[in-house]
């Protein structure tokens, strides 16, 4: 399969790899697919007194494309609203990644992890109100 | 020019998917040269020396593959590879002895053409049993006795599989089917060559081989079918009656010539080759184990051809790794379930759980490969499991402590 040099460049590169302290009031956690499927995503962002986000981090488990959508995800989260992050659609992940027919469900993953970081962040700062 | 640069440019990866395909040897090529040129005559015309010298290589090459498997030369068919091998041996005796038989004994690890084959006979009113395969990739043989009836009219487990390399007890299952008066095939694609097989010692009734899983051409192989006591064919292609009726049509002469000389060379080399790359396995696996944790050696590693490693990176999904492996070519039976590939059905029959079965790589070593490519392969596997070990979920918790079992995750 011949993949784009982007792609290629997040597998190769890939943008902010690692974890935030998932305890944190301030950081929402994603973790999303399942071993057994062959993919697991965790993506992980971290909110501002201002309501931007300033940091965001990745780790999958997952083939070439699920990797490299998790690290453009979190290269585009970053100073985005947390309402605007939760606009990202996987298909602009896929057509930026240029990723093949059967690699769409990757970007899909991808759109799942960060909403699922986004309920997770929005679940604590509901209850510390 | 040195065979290695023969069979590789620089510019590609280090082969090592031995088990997809072999490249051809230099020496097969040099015996196959003559019969595109010169030597072009259809081996079944009698009326002139064009066709003499053609039936003689024709011939010669039969004896070859006859006698790298302890058989006599007039039980042994030409066709085009082992899936026609397969697919002719098991439908053609289902439907040859279907009035008096109608069960067919097989395993749940054989190649997709053998499954395919008893699948196709299902539907025509065959009863087949797949017997399953334990943790190591070997039937039991209280199970396969128990599975024989007096219906069954012929077992086909397969001499060496191609993902895990194992090699199943070919004497003691020959030994049963004659027992109970039943036919033995077996699909010795990956093992023809490799180990030493005797039709006779071994009670086998029916044979496949494939040409180029054995450093000879592709599109021919082999059938052997014993002829004491005699094995009936139903052929499925039909017209001049050559090979004995089983199968029509006219010989390519330059491929059987490379068939015969392809299992000449494995019969000599057997040993020493054996000997090397039990060698380079060793060195592969040592390589690994002392730079890796979490991996699994996949099926049983006492009963396996020495060119076939199968290993699971745990926490590392295969084919994120075989991209960062761009300088080795190596095969992944998995990715995830909802892209078009399949975790594979071999490892999931030996029980290996799905999460495993996703970070499988399978790993061939051959008559080519050096000690330094097998150095270069450890090193870049290495590099990579770590690298993505350290960008995955999985392992992260793993360190932590947190069995992954115990989390329940969304599956989709
Ligand atoms: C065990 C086994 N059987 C059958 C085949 C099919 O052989 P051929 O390519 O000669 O048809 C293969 C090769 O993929 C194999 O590994
Ligand atoms: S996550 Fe399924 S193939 Fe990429």
């Amino acid at each position: 399969m011949a993949y784009s040099d982007k792609l290629i460049d997040h597998y190769e590169n890939p943008r902010n790899i690692g974890s935030l302290d998932k305890n944190s009031e301030d950081v929402g956690t994603g973790l999303v697919g399942a071993p057994a499927c062959g993919d697991v995503m965790k993506l992980q962002i971290k909110v501002g007194a201002d309501g931007l986000i300033e940091d965001a981090k990745f780790k999958t488990f997952g083939c070439g494309s699920a990797i490299a959508s998790s690290s453009l995800v979190t290269e585009w989260v970053k100073g985005k609203t947390v309402d605007e992050a939760e606009t990202i659609k996987n298909t602009d992940i896929a057509k930026h990644l240029a990723l093949p027919p059967v690699k769409i469900h990757c970007s899909v993953l991808a759109e799942d992890a960060i909403k699922a970081a986004i309920a997770d962040y929005r679940a604590k700062t509901k209850k510390a109100e | 020019m040195n065979v290695q640069t023969q069979i590789r440019r620089n510019d590609q990866p280090i082969y090592l998917d031995y088990q997809a395909t072999t490249p051809m040897d230099p020496r097969v090529l040099e015996a196959m040269m003559p019969y595109f040129t010169h030597q072009f005559g259809n081996p079944h015309s009698r009326s002139h020396s064009y066709g003499w010298e053609a039936e003689e290589g024709v011939e010669k090459a039969r004896g070859q593959v006859a006698k790298l498997i302890g058989a006599d030369e007039k039980e042994v068919i030409f066709t085009s590879g082992a899936t026609e091998s397969n697919n002719l041996a098991i439908r053609g005796v289902a439907e040859f002895y279907k009035d008096r038989k109608n069960h067919i004994v097989t395993t749940v690890t054989e190649h997709k053409c053998v499954l395919d084959t008893c699948r196709h006979l299902q539907e025509q009113g065959f009863e087949v049993t797949y017997l399953p395969v334990q943790k190591n990739g070997l039937i039991d043989l209280d199970e396969l006795r128990a599975a024989i009836t007096d219906k069954t009219v012929v077992v086909s487990v397969m001499a060496v599989n191609n993902e895990i390399g194992v090699i199943q007890p070919l004497a003691e299952i020959g030994k049963i089917c004659r027992e109970k008066k039943t036919f033995f095939h077996t699909d010795a694609a990956q093992a023809a060559g490799k180990i030493a097989l005797d039709v006779e010692a071994m009670n086998i009734d029916l044979m496949s081989i494939s040409g180029h899983k054995i450093y000879g051409p592709k599109g021919i192989g082999a059938l052997y079918v014993r002829r004491k006591p005699r094995v009936r064919l139903v052929p499925l292609i039909v017209g001049g009656g050559q090979e004995r009726g089983f199968r029509s049509g006219t010989l390519p002469t330059p491929l059987c010539v490379g068939l015969g000389a392809a299992a000449e060379i494995c019969m000599k080399e057997m040993g020493d080759e054996a000997e090397r790359l039990a060698k380079l396995q060793a060195r592969m696996l040592k390589g690994l184990q002392s730079k890796l944790t979490d991996i699994v050696v996949n099926g049983d590693l006492e009963h396996r051809i020495p060119g076939n490693l199968n290993i699971s990176f745990a926490y590392v999904e295969g084919e994120s790794l075989m991209m960062g492996i761009k300088n080795l070519a190596v095969s992944s039976g998995s990715a995830c379930t909802s892209a078009s590939l399949e975790p594979s059905y071999v490892l999931r029959a030996l029980g290996v759980e799905e999460d495993m079965a996703h970070t499988s790589l399978r790993i061939g070593l051959g008559r080519f490969t050096t000690e330094h490519e097998v150095d270069t392969a450890v090193e870049e596997l290495v590099r990579h499991v770590k690298k993505l070990r350290e960008m995955s979920p999985l392992w992260e918790m793993a360190q932590e402590g947190i069995d992954i079992k115990s989390i329940e995750w969304a599956a989709h």
